[in-house]
């Protein structure tokens, strides 16, 4: 007994351009703060990388208005402030391992960032409606899947510390699960999209849970032995459960059944355990998580236990950027950024930055909610969740909450593939919001009888 | 470069970040788009909508143009007979009540309608009400059970003033000055 009315949504573009420049200040005063209490001096780069950070955010922001115009205003300026922190982190990194700007790697993340935001411009620009990506729901299965198993084709694959999720060529190395995690996002959205009523009919029921039959368990035990096969060949806790967890997420908000989260909860908690009764190197994660700071641990490594010393060291309003000393632990800059800023701006300005993170994915959520078609909705919950999930694995491997991953944070960690596929996958929440958000043309706008005796046409969908 | 200003620069930069997290929320705030629901209490009907609803099924076909006058009180207020609102007198929503918008109210069984009718015999979009050059039309877009508007089933706009009632599934919707 409700009535629906529409409201005409804002565009917010010109929020968007408030906040933006609010997020390319924060940067700057980071930037200036790390030149400062390193150096003792205004950092030399500031006015040229000041400028070029605000370039690459203002096209892109010129971009949405031109193809996007009603876009979700909030992402941008988000993603922006992550990426410039990441970048203030890196650079301080740099400074610290004594590496100057033409050699160190913060140049290199600038860099990738650009072509980043470029890649996610051509996304945005050739994309002009994401249901255009359902017609490759199948395609995107056997890309995706290939992708997952790049790794182990032997020659390509690079072992790196013990995880094979690595790919090399020549110079390059790429890790292919953070592209995988956004085509297959595309192929569950498509696929279940379709699959859904299948997957929902009534069952029996047992504790309040509907529990599915046994003949609807196929795609979930699929699912579950490629996420089981990630984690016993592939060696990465990390990506096992993200992919898995990306799947039964989506299978839950497309047929709206609790006792699939609660079969794949029993199913990853089996599969994990099995292998960790297996494999020796799972042994050893385990032992890394529950006893840090036992000897047997900090011999085969400190890098957790370096890590949550520096938190500690951080406390509550952490050293100032500068102050501290991440560069003691080992991938400070990738898969340590957490710990390295949690040192230096401590906890109460992790918290901010994990503020950023919930509110982006509750942008992509309500991008969710709001778009009108099946396929759409799935993708946008799909990709938030994923970024969701990355968030947790991270932060949960480095404060011990969960075994620690070899995953990067979205858009703070170093890396080109996590930028790329990051900065892609925000192209695509933006095209969907922008759909979500634009108002429905109102049928017979022309006139009274537009309807009634205009000529039947030939349709061209796109 | 004293450590005064370097302290002031490093809480700056905190309560910048801060800063920046609560201006989003507060655009959040501000940016609710989509569709708002209105919850309609069932104990509250419109006694009034009611005995007009069944007046008017009573007496279908006086609608035509011989038809007696109207009741004094009924005249009264017929006497500019543009509608300004719609309100549903019969059926689940009964006493729903919405103004006429300049932009024209959609009715039917999609959630974007303006009218969300749950009814099997409603079509996605059924029916618009919207304004033309000398009042106010209804038209039936294309809808499987049609649109009636008294007995008659809409084939073209047309001209509709308050007290017509359009009945579409279950549902009968009075427009009303």
């Amino acid at each position: 007994m409700t009535t629906i009315s529409s409201y005409r949504p804002r565009k917010g573009r010109n929020v968007e351009l408030v906040l933006l420049l609010l997020a390319v200040a924060i940067v700057l005063l980071a930037y200036l703060n790390v030149g400062l209490a390193v150096n003792d001096a205004f950092p030399p780069g500031l006015l040229t990388h000041g400028l070029g950070l605000l370039v690459i955010a203002l096209a892109f922001h010129l971009l949405l208005r031109w193809r996007a115009s009603y876009a979700d205003p909030l992402l941008l300026p988000i993603v922006t402030l992550l990426n410039g922190l990441g970048l203030v982190m890196i650079y301080r990194l740099d400074l610290a391992h004594g590496r100057d700007l033409a050699q160190g790697l913060a140049l290199k993340q600038l860099t990738w960032s650009a072509l980043a935001v470029a890649i996610a411009a051509v996304v945005l620009v050739v994309l002009r409606d994401h249901r255009q990506l359902r017609r490759y729901t199948y395609t995107a299965a056997a890309v995706g899947f290939a992708l997952l198993v790049l790794p182990l084709v032997p020659g390509l694959g690079r072992t790196v510390y013990g995880s094979r999720i690595w790919i090399g060529l020549g110079p390059f190395s790429f890790q292919p699960g953070e592209v995988a995690k956004i085509v297959l996002a595309v192929f569950f959205a498509g696929y279940l999209v379709q699959t859904r009523d299948a997957l929902s009919l009534a069952g029996r029921k047992v504790l309040g849970l509907t529990l599915p039959r046994a003949r609807d368990l196929g795609p979930i035990l699929v699912a579950w032995l490629a996420s089981v096969g990630v984690l016993v060949f592939e060696k990465d806790l990390g990506s096992s459960l993200l992919f898995f967890g990306l799947f039964v997420a989506m299978l839950y908000v497309a047929t709206e059944r609790k006792s699939w989260i609660a079969i794949g909860l029993l199913l990853f908690c089996g599969g994990a355990y099995v292998a960790y009764l297996l494999f020796g190197h799972v042994q050893q994660r385990v032992l890394l998580w529950l006893h840090t700071f036992s000897p047997e641990a900090l011999h085969v490594s400190d890098q957790l236990a370096r890590g949550l010393m520096g938190m500690a060291n951080g406390g509550l309003l952490g050293t100032g950027l500068g102050r501290g000393r991440p560069d003691l632990t080992y991938f400070a800059e990738s898969d340590f950024i957490v710990p390295s800023f949690g040192e230096e701006i401590g906890l109460f300005g992790l918290f901010a930055l994990f503020m950023l993170y919930v509110l982006l994915v509750e942008r992509g959520m309500r991008t969710a909610l709001g778009v009108r078609d099946g396929f759409g909705k799935l993708l946008a919950a799909g990709l938030s969740f994923s970024v969701a999930l990355q968030c947790f694995v991270v932060v949960g491997g480095v404060t011990r909450v969960i075994p620690l991953t070899g995953l990067t944070m979205p858009f703070l960690s170093y890396g080109g593939s996590s930028l790329l596929a990051n900065w892609s996958l925000v192209a695509l929440l933006l095209r969907i919001s922008d759909h979500a958000r634009r108002p429905v043309p109102e049928p017979g706008e022309a006139g009274p009888t537009s309807t009634g005796e205009a000529r039947t046409e030939v349709v061209r969908m796109r | 470069m004293s450590e005064l200003t370097l302290t002031i620069i490093r809480f700056g930069l905190l309560v910048l970040l801060w800063v920046f997290v609560f201006s989003v929320v507060g655009v959040l705030r501000g940016d609710i788009y989509g569709t708002r629901v209105v919850p309609r209490s069932p104990q509250r009907r419109d006694r009034r909508a009611d005995r007009t609803a069944q007046r008017t099924a009573q007496r279908p076909d006086e609608r035509g143009a011989d038809r007696p006058a109207p009741a004094p009180r009924q005249r009264r207020r017929d006497t500019s007979r543009v509608p300004t609102s719609l309100t549903v007198v019969e059926g689940p929503l009964r006493g729903t009540s919405l103004p006429l918008r300049d932009a024209g109210v959609l009715i039917g069984r999609n959630p974007e309608c303006a009218l969300v009718l749950d009814d099997d015999y409603a079509s996605g979009r059924h029916a618009r009400i919207y304004r033309g050059d000398d009042g106010w039309y209804v038209e039936d877009l294309g809808s499987t059970n049609g649109t009636y508007l008294g007995s008659h089933r809409l084939t073209a706009a047309q001209r509709v003033e308050a007290g017509s009632v359009l009945r579409i599934g279950k549902t009968a919707v009075e427009l009303r000055k």
